[in-house]
């Protein structure tokens, strides 16, 4: 084993002294009465929570130390595919954390929070315009979650005709959650062929539908980048069935002021606003997954909704008798919300129109200066994102993941890879339109520098990455004999 | 048309649209059917340049009532705690909030390390052996551990107090629909679950029992008592806890909990209109490959140093498709990050500390609402009608001709965010208000707020 280049990150409970404090309570200006005076001793707590003892220093060096090991948008380049990994605005940062957003409380009489109010009811307004839905509920709080409360809503839609419907269909080159969700909302999934061009095939569809067709989960365009040409007809096929369509709107960035998935044909929508209105993903969360509907599904959207009366005050309206219930506690991530509608108003609709041509700009330019050296999975116009294969550089050892890892060296973060599955060691890339054509260019030129390597030095991809904290991992211990804590031994 | 965000100039859209060979933006929409073109412009709001979002967005704010103009006595899960200073410090770096789940360990340690502590702060805090990276909220988060008790026990019943929250019940019967589980939801007596009507309510097929301490009235549960009837039976017993409490009550760990969960909002996460808060999830060796969500773990790289990776994701959607144990594809990463800041800058004896000012300020309270006597007939004003130890919430039963919610809208005016009004959870519940009083209340706070509540039933 080589010697180690650099010492181990300590953990913060590694850093614990007995005495020392990073903390600054209010004085007890009450009885100081013993808990045990107080709570029956039974209940209390035998032996201490061992919490680590550090002083303030400690803590803001820790995390800025764990944040120097980290890399966010801030840092470069993250054409992470199908994530929209674009700019996060520092204003919709500020406007957050404003008292009058951030300190105020789900339960305050509605009179005392008519700003919130308002900012929702706006938000709904405006994401069913964009999406040419009727009515929206912003309460689920991720796209998995939207999934599944769309789901959730279809099957309502189905009892409340007596049908009894049992399965949704996703095509293969779906995102993973599409079944899931479809699982956990009681429903079997169907998945089914893309055709040679990496559309939906429409006999594989056409011999999938039938009476217990709940719904066809898409993803328009899809996870391959492409516009499903035949959606009209996709939608007529299912509605013909009696299915209802569910739109999951994981690639708006696509589509904003250009067609709207309402008019496509789709009956549910969800939109990621971790992706499409730049919220920030927050290394894995918080997001905002709100779902739109067509009228004949209003009934069951999740109880509270905000609406207006006549007189202009705003409310939670929570007579909906039809309704699936709660998805979330309280009314979904209500400072995510914020930031999205503070993105929406910095574009207006057609600043948007313009972040979707440019996000399609950036990938047909990208797409088209990288196939001379990687193969392009599907030739033709891509949408917002683009798949390639690297199936070329296997024949010189070297896989995909070895040129993500030789990308960390160049200072990117890599594109998905290995997603979608039906595409042979494949990268897929999306740019957004926040970035210039000198970042793309220079990025470019990185993968063509990877695949002449992997040609004439292939070692060096293939034991990449070389510049980073750590090198690769053993994944495979790490599952086979988990340590997850360091707390239980 | 010029933007702040975008880049792109007349020149760039030239010599790209040369390399692509098209001679219009419009052109890489062709294959887009004229048929279901948007044409004109969306009705949505317009835009604002950066002084007039700043001014739009403060005038929105304007209108609502903060913590930092108004005291506020409201809780029933969302709660007004002190948030130390540092924390937003250390979220707004950059390389946290605007990263992605790290799928990529080698420029992801930082997150990964962060919530590899996560995990551990929550397993020391709950007693359980395996904590995850964390779920959406409390409320789905109990929820998931339904989810996983009918998986696991291969049974349908679920048996669910009726002192958890009210929206945690809702999410937990929204979500057994798509799973085919039956709730059963049995009574409180005393602020308390009923054990007699629980274990009634108990069969074979019963796949776990849900009880949250301290419960939404706030009440401390018994679940040494619980613990063996459910057990008895071959079920799971899961909790809800807040996790400020358990500095000072006994870890759900070593009280035989199977799963544990709660929201980590007292953590130092802002009341924000209730989201996003950061639900965790706790279980047992036994549970750990049933476990949903993310899991970090630990292990070396190929030099030997220590290192951190996503880990056991044969359970994940990614991988499982519709097999999957959850949908959940997501964390609450950067607001598990402001509860393990939380925890290292409170510490061992800040959390106690925190947690008994709490108990202690929320007794004090009690006490004094409970002394208030009617001048004529020396009657108690307000009744505390539940006789249940309590961490930092309680009971009060309104004076008969007391509404809870004009006497809210009352409050405000003086400048407090008064109780939650029971009614809104349980229609028998009318003229009972639920006051939350954290170590942020001070003395002369709490005090003015009795006064307050005595002027109010004159």
């Amino acid at each position: 084993m080589n010697m180690k280049p650099t010492p181990d990150k300590a953990l913060i409970f590694e850093l614990s002294k007995p005495g020392r404090v990073a903390y600054s309570l209010p004085a007890c200006d009450v009885p100081e009465t013993e808990a045990a005076s107080l709570i029956p001793p039974h209940l209390l707590r035998a032996k201490p929570a061992e919490l680590p003892e550090v002083y303030e220093v400690d803590v803001i060096r820790h995390y800025t130390e764990l944040s120097r090991r980290n890399f966010g948008i801030d840092n470069g380049f993250y054409p992470l595919g199908s994530c929209t990994m674009k700019y996060n605005p520092k204003i919709n940062e500020d406007v957050a954390r404003f008292p009058g957003f951030a300190k105020i409380h789900p339960y305050q009489p509605e009179e005392s929070i008519q700003g919130a109010l308002e900012l929702l009811y706006t938000l709904q307004n405006d994401i069913a315009a964009l999406t040419g839905m009727d009515q929206v509920t912003l309460q689920p709080a991720a796209g998995a979650h939207g999934e599944w409360t769309g789901l959730m809503l279809i099957r309502a839609y189905h009892e409340s005709r007596g049908e009894k419907r049992t399965k949704v269909i996703v095509p293969d080159s779906s995102h993973g959650t599409n079944p899931a969700s479809a699982t956990v909302a009681g429903f079997e999934t169907i998945t089914i062929k893309s055709d040679a061009k990496g559309m939906v095939d429409l006999d594989a569809l056409k011999a999938a539908v039938g009476a217990d067709t709940a719904a066809l989960m898409l993803t328009n365009p899809s996870t391959l980048g492409l516009f499903e040409e035949r959606i009209v007809e996709i939608a007529n096929i299912v509605h013909e069935a009696g299915g209802l369509l569910y739109y999951d709107g994981a690639n708006s960035n696509a589509i904003m002021g250009i067609t709207r998935p309402g008019d496509m044909g789709f009956d549910v929508v969800h939109l990621n606003l971790h992706k499409t209105m730049s919220t920030p993903h927050g290394g894995g969360g918080p997001g905002a997954g709100p779902v739109g509907v067509k009228s004949k599904l209003i009934p069951f959207l999740p109880k509270p909704i905000v609406s207006r009366r006549t007189d202009g005050a705003y409310y939670w309206d929570y007579d909906r008798p039809a309704s699936i219930g709660r998805v979330k506690a309280y009314y979904g991530n209500f400072g995510i919300l914020v930031r999205a509608y503070a993105y929406i108003r910095t574009y207006g609709p057609e600043g948007l129109r313009r972040v979707s041509e440019c996000a399609v700009l950036n990938a047909n330019y990208m797409m088209h200066r990288l196939a001379p050296y990687y193969e392009v999975a599907y030739p033709g116009l891509c949408k917002h994102e683009f798949v390639l294969s690297g199936r070329r550089l296997k024949s010189f050892g070297v896989r995909t993941l070895d040129v993500a890892k030789r990308l960390l060296d160049f200072g990117y973060h890599p594109p998905t890879i290995y997603f979608p599955l039906n595409v042979e060691e494949c990268l897929m890339i999306e740019p957004t339109e926040t970035e210039s054509k000198e970042t793309l260019d220079a990025f470019i030129d990185a993968m063509i520098s990877i695949a002449q390597e992997a040609e004439q030095t292939p070692e060096i991809v293939r034991n990449a990455p070389h510049t980073t904290v750590v090198k690769r991992l053993d994944e495979t211990t790490a599952a086979r004999k988990p340590v997850l804590n360091c707390t239980c031994g | 048309m010029k933007h702040r965000y975008i880049p792109m100039t007349g020149q760039d859209e030239a010599e790209m649209l040369a390399v692509i060979g098209a001679d219009t933006i419009e052109a890489l929409f062709a294959d887009i059917p004229a048929a279901i073109r948007y044409e004109g412009v969306l009705p949505m709001s317009g835009p604002l340049d950066e002084p007039a979002l700043l001014r739009h967005m403060r005038l929105l704010a304007g209108r609502n009532a903060n913590f930092d103009e108004y005291v506020s006595f409201l809780g029933a899960g969302i709660y007004d705690h002190h948030i130390p200073v540092v924390i937003n410090h250390v979220i707004s770096r950059s390389e946290f909030y605007t990263a992605y789940t790290p799928y990529q360990p080698e420029i992801s340690q930082g997150e990964l390390q962060a919530i590899f502590e996560f995990q551990s702060y929550i397993c020391e805090l709950t007693g359980m052996k395996v904590a995850n990276a964390s779920m959406y909220d409390g409320a789905t988060a109990l929820a998931e551990a339904a989810a996983l008790a009918g998986g696991y026990t291969k049974r349908s019943r679920i048996v669910v107090s009726s002192a958890i929250h009210p929206e945690a019940k809702e999410i937990v019967r929204t979500s057994a629909r798509g799973l085919n589980l039956d709730i059963v939801e049995v009574a409180a007596n005393n602020g308390l679950t009923d054990l007699e009507a629980l274990e009634s309510a108990l069969t074979d097929d019963t796949a776990a029992v849900l009880i949250q301490s301290p419960n939404f009235f706030g009440a401390i549960e018994d679940a040494r008592a619980i613990e063996p009837v459910i057990h008895g039976r071959g079920g799971l017993l899961v909790m809800s806890v807040n996790p400020l409490s358990l500095a000072l009550l006994e870890a759900p760990g070593e009280l035989g909990a199977d799963i544990v969960v709660g929201d980590a909002q007292p953590l130092g996460i802002p009341a924000s209109l209730g989201g996003p808060t950061c639900g965790f999830f706790a279980v047992t060796d036994a549970l750990m490959r049933r476990i949903p969500g993310r899991i970090v773990g630990q292990t070396v790289d190929k030099e030997g140093r220590r290192g951190f990776v996503l880990t056991l994701q044969a359970r994940e959607q990614h991988i499982r498709r519709e097999k999957a144990t959850s949908n959940i594809c997501s964390n609450q990463a950067l607001l598990a990050l402001c509860a393990s800041v939380y925890m290292s800058t409170l510490g061992k004896t800040g959390m106690q500390e925190a947690a008994l000012l709490n108990v202690r300020k929320a007794h004090y309270a009690a006490d004094k609402i409970a002394s208030l006597r009617d001048p004529h007939t020396a009657a108690p004003v307000f009744e505390l009608p539940f006789q249940a130890p309590f961490f930092n919430e309680f009971v009060v039963k309104l004076p008969q001709a007391l509404d809870a919610a004009k006497l809210n809208a009352k409050l405000l005016r003086k400048g407090f965010i008064g109780g939650y009004d029971l009614a809104l959870a349980d229609p028998s519940l009318s003229g009972h208000m639920l006051i939350a009083v954290t170590e942020r209340r001070t003395k002369d706070e709490i005090d003015r707020f009795v006064h307050e509540l005595e002027e109010c039933c004159r």
